[in-house]
């Protein structure tokens, strides 16, 4: 059945937030408050409330109730398995790759510069020889 | 020479007058200090409590003393307003009167959400009306912030037009107003129909895109 909505705002789904003090965070939606605004929870942070502008939902939705206490919601984040899941996903992964490569130092730099030569010399070796192969 | 002394302890005829709020009276300074931006903004209004009497006089040695329960942007404004309304009440003003003690009154639970009924009475261009309004939100002063904002753009009444009657914390069942009734649901859930695509920060911000940007999910 082909909905046109996949990723839901309901309790329990995380999000990720993408504007303000809290940018790169995943949080979990607590409890909606209104049309704009949600409760959210995360281990490292106190419960606040969050505008949805702010936010970026995600596939991954864990179980909990409404509102849950600290301890509920690290439990229950924990058997979902967010943050392995997060990591393994094509966003996660994209994320961690931007951090990385923002966070490298110019001898970092200089060893990617040379691993891309290297490799963009392995492409065209091994191209080379497929062209041989095709024309004879 | 008699030395006026005010002290805490001798607090006589306690009277509340009006803006009377049904949550606790209690002034709790909130005292996590790590809040993330979020739920504890910065409040353009402030409630404060103001308590205050008539001085004494000869014929009256312990004139009545009474407290208000007020929302102001500062404590300046908040004194004003308090003798604006006993005056409008009791026959006393600033000029006979002092003001005993002003504290801000702070939210007692600012993570839990709560549904405020806002009983308000403004000026509007034709003359004063009642209005009783209803607001879903973590914090009575956002609930009050919401108010002023809607009165603005709804009904086109500035700040200084509002009085603000009464205000309370309606449990779900009591609500009336379908807007907040609708999110009493345990098990809520909707998508985010059009998604705005905005660069984290302000600096990062530019006129031209390179690509056309995926507004769906």
């Amino acid at each position: 059945m082909l909905q046109p909505f996949k990723r839901y705002v309901e309790i329990g789904r995380v999000a990720f937030v993408t504007y303000g003090k809290e940018y790169g965070r995943l949080v979990v939606i607590v409890d909606v408050i209104d049309q704009n605004r949600a409760l959210v929870d995360s281990p490292e942070m106190v419960r606040g409330q969050i505008n949805f502008k702010r936010l970026s939902l995600t596939d991954i939705k864990i179980d909990i109730p409404r509102v849950p206490k600290k301890k509920t919601l690290i439990d229950a984040m924990e058997t979902a398995d967010v943050k392995n899941k997060w990591e393994n996903s094509s966003w996660g992964r994209k994320l961690i790759v931007q951090k990385r490569r923002a966070s490298l130092n110019d001898f970092d730099r200089f060893k990617v510069m040379l691993a891309k030569i290297k490799r963009g010399g392995a492409i065209r070796q091994e191209l080379a020889k497929l062209k041989k192969a095709d024309v004879a | 020479m008699e030395t006026r002394t005010v002290s805490a302890a001798r607090v006589y005829d306690y009277i509340n007058v009006a803006c009377v709020d049904h949550e606790s009276a209690r002034n709790v300074v909130c005292g996590a200090a790590l809040f993330v931006s979020g739920s504890m903004g910065n409040f353009r209004f402030h409630q404060y409590q103001v308590v205050g009497r008539a001085l004494p006089t000869e014929t009256e040695e312990h004139p009545k003393i009474y407290r208000m329960k007020l929302w102001a942007t500062n404590e300046v404004r908040a004194k004003s307003k308090f003798w604006y309304f006993l005056r409008k009440l009791k026959k006393v003003k600033k000029s006979n009167g002092q003001v005993l003690a002003i504290n801000e009154i702070f939210e007692r639970k600012p993570t839990k959400i709560k549904n405020y009924g806002v009983w308000l009475r403004y000026q509007s261009r034709t003359g004063y009306h009642n209005m009783y309004k209803e607001y879903r939100d973590t914090t009575l002063n956002g609930a009050v912030e919401q108010m002023y904002n809607e009165m603005a753009s709804r009904h086109r009444v500035r700040q200084h037009c509002i009085q603000i009657i009464k205000t309370a914390t309606i449990p779900s069942k009591l609500c009336k107003r379908e807007s907040t009734k609708q999110f009493h649901d345990s098990k809520i859930k909707f998508p985010l129909v059009f998604k705005k695509v905005r660069p984290p920060s302000r600096k990062l911000k530019t006129t031209y895109k390179a690509s056309r940007p995926n507004l769906f999910k």
